[in-house]
């Protein structure tokens, strides 16, 4: 479903990589590791189509991502290394905005059931600004529990999770990947996922 | 279509039940037609909510407004005559220096968060995104200083003709100020010197809007028709609807880039 | 040559290494002549007397000024459809030229008003578009220097310079829209008598000598600026004079 074919960055007079190459079946996840400053968020970026690489392709679904190209929006949920919510709105608010931003609109209910489910039970309704940063990025897990689609972006996604949120992120990762959706995560750790359907990428 | 056989919501998503972390297919490529209006629709309301729950920052904006204009006739002479004469400049003058004081706000507070980006990635239009935050700006800066000009030009002893050309002039150019400076705000992000680098950037744009704009009742004040100004003020009005949601787009893009 | 093959920095920089001087040569001896037929061909105005001849230095300065900023918006599209490095540069290179243009317009615009005006600034339809063209310079200059990262610094400044371009249109016929908002304007050029064909030609002299003036410094800056985007490149080390002097990144 993802084909990346000789992908190179640069940023300034430095390239960051280049001759990056890979492909995702659907069901697959790949996991960039490598040492900060390496590229992984660039990468990621690149794939999402916020930003354009120096050289090389990259194919979703068989047709090329171009920068902000409608057939990647469509399809990818990104999220990115700080997660946007509003602190002035509740993150029950901030989860329904975030939904609805993808065309999704979801039900009230959901919403609540959704960040009961993530252990956000009783501080739905506080403004995001007294929030942990453990419990602003389980928000992020929400979304990603409400909202379907296929290619998952995710930068750092096990920052500042405790044990049971990497539980849980864990969960998520194998039911979209069971159910065919394909994965790009940056990490500096070992994401929970079948060893049969992950692949790994190390940026020097 | 749907796994373990339970039940799936229209696009796709989970119905109400116990714990959702049950088996879903990825939804299917069909997807739906992500309009423009929606997505104005939804940036406005976004906007506007966040506007209200920091009610003192509208406030303050505002407040600013009023105290600009009515420090000059306490920093000029009494003359009722020279206060008429000055008044439909001195409230432009205003409004635009208002303008230019929240406009810095429009792109980056969402800018900071990430919020922008999950903006760039949403499958609804980046144009239309963005018009719905400059509809929400205008709503909360523009509209209320032309809607307080009455008010503020019994100061000046205007004329009630003229107080009706001047306010009809605010509220056609104030939403222009709000689009093209929408522009400005945009191709600011990430840049150094925000605020002021903003006003060099939009001041040449804004000029030829607060000529017409405080020419209209000038023009009525000669004995002229105010016609030529408001069709111009609407042309103008009708060029950046159309032209400024998506030069702002493109800036945003470029600083996300 | 194949156009494209133009927009690589390397192939461009020698080329226009051999263009500018030709350039800078034909601007000197256009300027000349042109300042010949000012001062000493064309005849004394009968209303303004010798003060007018600063005509052959303020028309083609602000003929320039909005030519200038054209061509750079022209540029800009090119450097956003295409993406290339090239055409930002050479809006880059364009710029400051434009700002000086304006400026002398202006300025010369100012003594000029002053023997016959009566003052040396008056908030007329011209002016006040030429001060306006003058900030877009000056924002478009500050943009860049705002920016960091030379790519997303060249994107925002031909964006900013595409939209000023509506400015352009405004700034010429604000003249037409001002005369009928404001009876008794002042005194404009195009309604002054017919002009001695001497003057016309006197004009079109000194503009064409201010063009290629502006197309040579172009080129020479344009250089300056390949050699400080590229350094780092190998066909930089590779110039004659250069190697171990320069800087690599």
């Amino acid at each position: 479903m993802l084909e990346v074919h000789d992908l190179t960055a640069r940023r300034g007079h430095a390239t960051l990589f280049s001759g990056v190459s890979f492909q995702l079946a659907a069901g697959q996840a790949l996991a960039l590791t490598g040492p900060n400053g390496s590229g992984k968020t660039t990468l990621l970026r690149i794939l999402a189509g916020l930003t354009s690489p120096a050289a090389g392709t990259v194919r979703w679904r068989g047709k090329d991502v171009a920068p902000f190209a409608p057939c990647i929006r469509q399809d990818t949920l990104l999220s990115a290394h700080v997660p946007a919510l509003k602190d002035e709105l509740s993150a029950a608010e901030n989860l329904s905005l975030q939904c609805a931003l993808t065309g999704h609109r979801v039900a009230d209910y959901d919403i609540r059931v959704a960040l009961d489910a993530i252990g956000l039970g009783t501080a739905q309704r506080l403004p995001a600004a007294v929030l942990s940063q453990g419990q602003r990025r389980r928000i992020g897990l929400a979304r990603l529990l409400l909202v379907r689609r296929p290619l998952w972006l995710l930068d750092e996604p096990t920052t500042a999770l405790d044990v049971a949120g990497m539980a849980q992120l864990g969960r998520l990762l194998g039911d979209h990947l069971e159910s065919g959706g394909v994965v790009v995560a940056t990490t500096h750790q070992a994401l929970d996922i079948p060893a049969d359907r992950l692949k790994s990428l190390a940026l020097a | 279509m749907s796994a373990s056989g339970q039940a799936r919501g229209e696009n796709g998503n989970i119905k109400r039940e116990g714990t959702p972390s049950a088996t879903r297919a990825p939804a299917a490529p069909d997807a739906p037609v992500y309009g423009a209006w929606a997505a104005v629709r939804y940036a406005t309301l976004r906007d506007l909510k966040l506007a209200l729950r920091s009610r003192a920052e509208l406030g303050v904006q505002l407040l600013f407004y009023v105290l600009v204009v009515s420090l000059f006739p306490l920093a000029s002479s009494p003359d009722r005559v020279l206060l008429a004469t000055m008044a439909p400049g001195i409230l432009w003058v205003a409004a635009l220096l208002a303008a230019l004081l929240s406009l810095p706000r429009l792109f980056a507070s969402d800018f900071n968060d990430g919020s922008l980006e999950q903006f760039a990635m949403s499958p609804y239009p980046l144009p239309a995104l963005v018009s719905g935050k400059m509809l929400a700006h205008w709503l909360t800066t523009g509209l209320p200083m032309a809607v307080l000009a009455p008010l503020l030009a019994l100061q000046y002893g205007l004329d009630s003709s003229l107080v009706i050309v001047l306010t009809l002039s605010l509220l056609i150019g104030t939403p222009i100020l709000s689009l093209v400076g929408g522009i400005g705000a945009g191709l600011t992000l990430g840049a150094r010197g925000g605020g002021s680098l903003l006003a060099l950037l939009v001041l040449p744009l804004f000029v030829p809007v607060l000529i017409f704009g405080a020419g209209a009742a000038d023009a009525v004040r000669a004995g002229l028709s105010a016609s030529a100004n408001f069709s111009l003020l609407g042309a103008g009005l009708l060029i950046s609807l159309v032209g400024a949601p998506v030069a702002a787009a493109a800036a945003v893009r470029i600083a996300l880039d | 040559m194949n156009f494209f093959q133009l927009s690589s920095p390397a192939t461009f920089y020698p080329l226009a290494g051999r263009l500018a001087p030709l350039f800078a040569g034909a601007a000197a001896l256009l300027c000349v002549a042109g300042l010949w037929i000012a001062f000493a061909l064309a005849p004394t105005d009968f209303q303004q007397g010798e003060v007018y001849r600063i005509i052959f230095i303020h028309v083609p300065a602000a003929w320039m000024s909005m030519f200038i900023y054209l061509v750079m918006a022209f540029w800009s599209i090119l450097a956003l459809t295409f993406n290339t490095r090239l055409s930002a540069m050479m809006a880059q290179a364009l710029v400051p030229t434009g700002a000086v243009m304006t400026f002398i317009a202006l300025w010369t615009g100012a003594l000029w008003g002053r023997p016959t005006w009566g003052t040396y600034w008056a908030w007329d339809a011209r002016m006040t578009s030429e001060l306006i063209l003058l900030f877009l310079y000056f924002g478009v200059i500050a943009l860049r220097n705002a920016i960091d990262d030379p790519r997303r610094a060249d994107r925002a400044c031909a964006l900013l310079t595409i939209v000023g371009v509506v400015n352009i249109p405004i700034i010429y016929f604000s003249v037409i829209w001002w005369n009928t908002l404001h009876q008794g304007a002042s005194v404009s050029l195009t309604s002054a008598p017919k002009m001695a064909a001497i003057m016309l030609t006197g004009m079109l002299v000194m503009a064409l000598a201010a063009w290629f003036y502006t197309i040579a410094i172009a080129l020479f800056r344009v250089q300056a600026i390949i050699l400080e985007r590229e350094r780092g490149a190998a066909w930089i080390a590779s110039l004659p004079g250069n190697g171990s002097r320069m800087v690599t990144a």
